[in-house]
């Protein structure tokens, strides 16, 4: 086994400029990794960068009005090579996309292309990346569509995305997405446009095609509870940063920033009583300050404090590979029981 | 009883309404379904269709032949003496004698030919010009919005020219002819097809499906004829119809001022127009007949055209 990260991100960040407009930082220095085979979690809500993040990855940002600085080493292929995917040439990084990189998008309507059918935009990538024509590809689409769990596949390959249900259509994009065995699939998402049963199916799938062919996931979502049953480890993004990063037990067994802390303890609980309130972060993603002032959150966090907007906030990393970005974390186990002023269970404003 | 089979009618054109929508139609065979229903494209149908089987079968239709002067002594221009409508001559003559029902029939069939090749030559250049200028907008970065920038102000010259005056200089340029004629027309519709097409080439480059295809590793050019082309083909396909109509005005517009098919022997609408404005005092009908024809025929096809638009607009949809 060689050394390393199949893929590492240094300090990834990206920049719109706009003529006349001030400049949006969507993502300002994210760092994390992804071992061969693993599954990572990239965390945060809205506008917080975790799409610009895949797009950067993919290479397939909007060449204009774009900055992008940092580095993401890949190792194509498993090898001891190593490529970075910003700064690796158009041409080579459209043979990687698809055959070692493949994202799954969050809406499978819009990312299927409307007038053409199912089975040709699956022998597409077949045709590209594996040179398989003809039947050839038509019976090894039919297989994927099995495999991703379509039935009646062959009827499938000649309909037209919108007859096909919104589960459908995702498990067909995942199809295409590991038609070429990739090293790594980033998934943006996925299960958003579906409702909580099909979401289950396709986390479960998705989960499975993993562990089986070996790929590593980025999978990229709002929603905890989508990367609790899933992934090895987690990264919580804020206002374009990793605020805190844990393997999937320790962060939420200890959450230490108090921004992961307010997640946690914003999400409906079954066992939860139900006359106990939900307790929201207060605000919303626009009170974030500049970083280079001092942590984003802090307009929104319990443990606020002076000292808090003295800088951007180190990276901190313990032992156990918990990373958090705090001045004044969360110091306890559970957030159920943290230190009384360290966070406050009823003192959101509701 | 008689409400309740009306109900039960109802009941089953809402289930038919449902099935079919389950059974997902294509976009184009739902607005063609959606137009079989409104008056206005029917009406239009009917025009377009008439026209296309007068010109193709005129030869059958026309009594007599449209250069046969069979009643050269019936008809003196001279002394205003001209031959209105009779059961023989359903038309009456013109000031030569000519049977001019079977002119005006013959000549729908220049009109069809102009019509067609000027529409369709429009259609063809300025979808090679739309379809390079918008692919290379939408995948080909700083270079490619290079490209479509020449393109788009070579299109754009082309667009400051009133489209009559670009056929005129074009006629003038090439000389007196059928084929001048064709082109001059067609030149003047490039323009309107290459800006359609660009436009919405590029409004679906920046579509998930366009970005999706990217993820997989599609090449640029698989992904401007395989996802974005059938997909901006809409607008481009109304227009086409809508362009019918013009270039048949055109058409007649420059064979009116002379431009046309020098060819005496061969009856265009736009010349017979012309002709008839030495007459206009004794014999206004035969005006008449052939602004009227240009008229309908052109109307024919913007009902069609316009019909079309809407039931492909789901904005207008009801």
């Amino acid at each position: 086994m060689p050394a390393g990260p199949l893929l590492a991100v240094h300090d990834l960040a990206v920049t719109f400029t706009q003529r006349r407009r001030r400049d949006v930082r969507a993502v300002d220095g994210i760092s994390f990794s992804l071992g061969e085979g693993s599954v990572v979690g990239l965390v945060g809500e809205s506008g917080c960068g975790k799409s610009v993040t895949s797009l950067a990855l993919m290479g397939l940002l909007p060449p204009r009005g774009v900055r992008v600085s940092g580095r993401a080493l890949f190792r194509p292929g498993g090898g001891d090579a190593e490529v970075d995917l910003l700064s690796l040439p158009t041409r080579r990084m459209r043979d990687l996309r698809g055959s070692e990189l493949a994202m799954v998008f969050q809406d499978p309507l819009s990312s299927l292309n409307p007038v053409v059918p199912i089975g040709r935009q699956v022998t597409e990538i077949l045709v590209r990346h594996r040179g398989i024509k003809g039947a050839a590809a038509r019976s090894a689409a039919a297989e994927l569509l099995e495999r991703v769990g379509i039935p009646d596949p062959g009827r499938r390959l000649s309909e037209y995305p919108h007859e096909l249900s919104g589960g459908m259509r995702q498990r067909a994009l995942i199809a295409m997405a590991v038609a070429c065995r990739p090293r790594l699939m980033i998934a943006d998402e996925p299960t958003t446009a579906l409702d909580v049963t099909i979401q289950a199916q396709i986390l479960e799938l998705l989960k499975e095609l993993v562990t089986e062919e070996g790929t590593a996931l980025l999978m990229i979502t709002h929603d905890l509870g989508v990367v609790a049953g899933l992934c090895d480890e987690i990264n919580v993004l804020y206002a374009g940063r990793v605020v805190e990063g844990a393997p999937r037990h320790d962060l939420f067994a200890a959450p230490t920033h108090p921004y992961t802390s307010g997640l946690l303890g914003s999400i409906p609980r079954l066992n939860a009583s139900p006359d106990d309130p939900l307790t929201p972060i207060r605000g919303t993603v626009n009170d974030a300050i500049d970083w280079a002032d001092g942590c984003a959150f802090a307009p929104r966090c319990d443990n606020y404090a002076e000292d808090c907007l003295g800088g951007p906030p180190h990276m901190r990393a313990e032992r156990t590979g918990h990373r958090f970005r705090c001045v004044h974390p969360v110091r306890g186990r559970a957030p159920e029981s943290t230190a009384p002023e360290s966070t406050a269970p009823d003192g959101g404003d509701r | 009883m008689a409400a309740r089979t009306q109900r039960i009618d109802r009941l089953a054109e809402l289930t038919a309404a449902r099935r079919e929508e389950a059974e997902g139609r294509g976009v184009w065979r739902e607005a063609f379904a959606r137009m079989s229903r409104n008056p206005m494209a029917i009406t239009g149908a009917a025009v377009v269709a008439l026209f296309i089987v007068v010109a193709v079968l005129g030869d059958l239709i026309a009594p007599y032949g449209p250069t046969e002067q069979n009643w050269g002594d019936e008809v003196f221009p001279n002394r205003n003496v001209f031959v209105g409508p009779r059961a023989e001559n359903w038309l009456g003559l013109d000031n030569l004698g000519r049977d001019q029902f079977s002119r005006m029939v013959i000549g729908a069939r220049q009109t069809l030919m102009v019509g067609v090749v000027a529409a369709g030559l429009g259609f063809t250049a300025g979808a090679l010009l739309g379809g390079v200028s918008g692919a290379a907008y939408a995948l080909g970065g700083t270079a490619g919005r290079r490209v479509d920038a020449v393109l788009m102000r070579v299109v754009d010259m082309m667009l400051a020219l009133p489209s009559l005056l670009l056929a005129v200089s074009i006629a003038a340029l090439l000389g007196q002819g059928l084929v001048t004629v064709m082109i001059a027309v067609g030149t003047a519709q490039v323009p309107i097809f290459a800006r359609l097409l660009r436009g919405a080439m590029i409004a679906q480059g920046s579509r998930d499906y366009v970005i999706a295809a990217r993820a997989l590793g599609a090449r640029r050019r698989r992904i401007a004829l395989v996802h974005i082309l059938p997909n901006s083909m809409g607008p481009i396909l109304v227009q086409l119809t809508l362009s019918l109509a013009t270039a048949i005005i055109d058409a007649a517009a420059l064979s009116y001022l002379g431009l046309g098919n020098p060819d005496p022997s061969v009856p265009e609408w736009g010349t017979m127009l012309a002709d008839a404005q030495r007459f206009l005092s004794g014999a206004p009908q035969l005006a008449v007949y052939p602004a009227l024809a240009i008229i309908v025929t052109a109307l024919g096809f913007t009902l069609m055209g316009e019909a079309l638009r809407e039931s492909l607009d789901p904005r207008l949809r009801k």
